[in-house]
């Protein structure tokens, strides 16, 4: 389990419900350490115990948990630098929807051992999709569905998600897109990073 | 032969990045994206020549002769600020319709997206710039997250080395570490001056006062050994009351003997713990790396210790 993964996790804790949580989670998932290194592996059982400890200490579902996630990952002042690689995806929230096929490729490009599920958009209309989620790492559909909103909001599309019952190992969200351009989306400048800092 | 229009037309979507110079080096037509780098100066008109400035090739001076090197790579910048290296290529139109010269960044781009404010629309599809863009930044983030985490490793391996080459109550060095510096010296054919001191009496003091005051005594006796000896020598506590004391580029026996008595001296000197009075003395064995014609660590010490009995 790469490192990232679990300290994705941790951030979003820590910035979401106080480190003390967090700290909570991992005493109860039995670890004797609770700040996980992002450059770093684990074992792979470490994901699952911290996860399932997360969601009986915040008394929540897990696919609630993990929404939340992907959306603290897109839209939280801390993952700006997430955030801007997503939208390098594409101009428009389509483009980035499409742009979704090439997501675990792009992943390996920056961080080669670093192994997230397949994606792959099928469009049944210009404001139809479903997005196949392959298996290889538990939850991910709902992170997902975390991020396609937060990208959402950041393009100023409206859109409605859905995750449809599905049996076998791929999993199916449905997007609609209600209105493209509903709101003004968050700015991004190819070269803002310099100015930024 | 396509006219220049539809010939225009095509490389704006093609290579948005163009130009179209006559026989002369004069501009006709330019592509949208290099235009946008200019939003003040059209450059429809101008001489190429005195937009552009020629890095490389060097000896081409004019753009007939520019001409007669077909396929040759451009270095070039502009005249005016920012100047922005571009890089180009030339391809002459038949019938000496003049030119088509394309341009792109090349390794400057990074600078260029932030001083135009270029936007995915200012590059053709196909071109590479926005997956390159995305991975400076992807590697970047990548590579700093690695250079914090080995940051923290950095500072964990010091405290560890640190602690591995230290006795905690004494704070002196320990055997490990006398092994690491007089390997060191030997190898460097530093000469050297060694002590074995030995306390007496330690064992009576922990007997009929108690581990306590055995640690106060060693701690005491350390800080004296410490206080003894200048900042460029070491000492290393490498038993209970065993201690090893090496003095860098010492080689005069009187020089040393007259440090040993000022130890064993100070060493006597009664210590007050907890309203007891602590006695101890010290033994002394030397040796002098100079003795041996190939002096090796353990050989040295050896020495010292046989000095002792």
């Amino acid at each position: 389990m790469h490192g990232l993964i679990i300290k994705a996790i941790q951030s979003f804790v820590c910035a979401n419900y106080g480190r003390q949580t967090w700290v909570d989670s991992t005493t109860a998932a039995g670890l004797e350490f609770a700040d996980f290194e992002a450059m770093l592996t684990y074992d792979v059982e470490i994901y699952p115990r911290v996860l399932g400890a997360l969601c009986c200490k915040l008394d929540r579902p897990r696919s609630d948990v993990l929404e939340d996630l992907g959306t603290y990952l897109l839209s939280h002042p801390n993952m700006e630098g997430l955030r801007r690689l997503l939208r390098f995806g594409g101009v428009t929230y389509v483009e980035f929807l499409q742009s979704l096929d090439d997501l675990s490729d792009r992943v390996r490009l920056a961080v080669s051992d670093l192994i997230l599920p397949q994606l792959e958009l099928q469009e049944l209309s210009q404001s139809d999709f479903r997005l196949h989620c392959h298996s290889g790492l538990e939850g991910y559909p709902s992170v997902m569905t975390g991020v396609l909103r937060a990208m959402a909001d950041d393009y100023g599309s409206l859109v409605f998600l859905s995750q449809e019952a599905t049996q076998g190992p791929i999993e199916v969200l449905k997007i609609t897109l209600v209105e493209s351009a509903f709101a003004k989306g968050r700015n991004f400048e190819l070269g803002a990073h310099s100015h930024d800092r | 032969m396509i006219a220049r229009a539809a010939l225009a037309r095509l490389m704006d979507t093609l290579c948005p990045m163009y130009l179209l110079v006559d026989q002369n080096g004069n501009i006709q037509e330019v592509g949208p994206t290099l235009q946008k780098l200019r939003p003040d100066m059209p450059m429809v008109g101008r001489a190429f020549l005195d937009l552009f400035k020629l890095v490389r090739p060097r000896d081409v001076t004019t753009v007939p002769s520019l001409l007669a090197t077909p396929g040759a790579r451009l270095h070039l910048k502009f005249h005016d600020d920012p100047q922005t290296a571009l890089r180009g290529l030339i391809a002459p139109l038949p019938n000496d319709a003049g030119a088509v010269i394309n341009l792109s960044f090349g390794i400057s781009i990074l600078d260029a997206v932030r001083d135009y404010s270029l936007t995915s629309a200012d590059f053709s599809g196909t071109d590479l710039a926005i997956e390159l863009l995305y991975l400076v930044e992807a590697k970047s983030a990548a590579m700093e997250a690695s250079r914090s985490l080995n940051l923290r490793l950095q500072g964990a391996m010091l405290a560890a080395e640190e602690q591995a080459y230290s006795d905690a109550l004494t704070g002196l060095k320990n055997r490990r570490a006398m092994d690491h510096i007089l390997g060191h010296l030997v190898s460097m054919n530093s000469t050297f001056a060694l002590m074995h001191l030995d306390l007496d009496f330690f064992k009576s003091v922990n007997d009929r006062l108690g581990h306590a005051a055995g640690d106060f005594v060693l701690q005491q006796a350390a800080r004296i050994m410490l206080e003894e000896t200048r900042d460029d020598d070491s000492v290393f506590r490498i038993g209970g009351d065993e201690f090893i004391l090496v003095f860098k580029g010492l080689q005069d026996r009187r020089k040393i003997e007259t440090i040993a008595n000022r130890l064993i001296e100070r060493l006597c000197e009664p210590l007050q713990f907890q309203g007891h009075s602590c006695k101890i003395s010290a033994s002394i064995g030397i040796a002098l790396s100079t003795q041996f014609d190939a002096p090796d660590p353990a050989g040295v010490v050896n020495a010292a210790d046989l000095a002792l009995y």
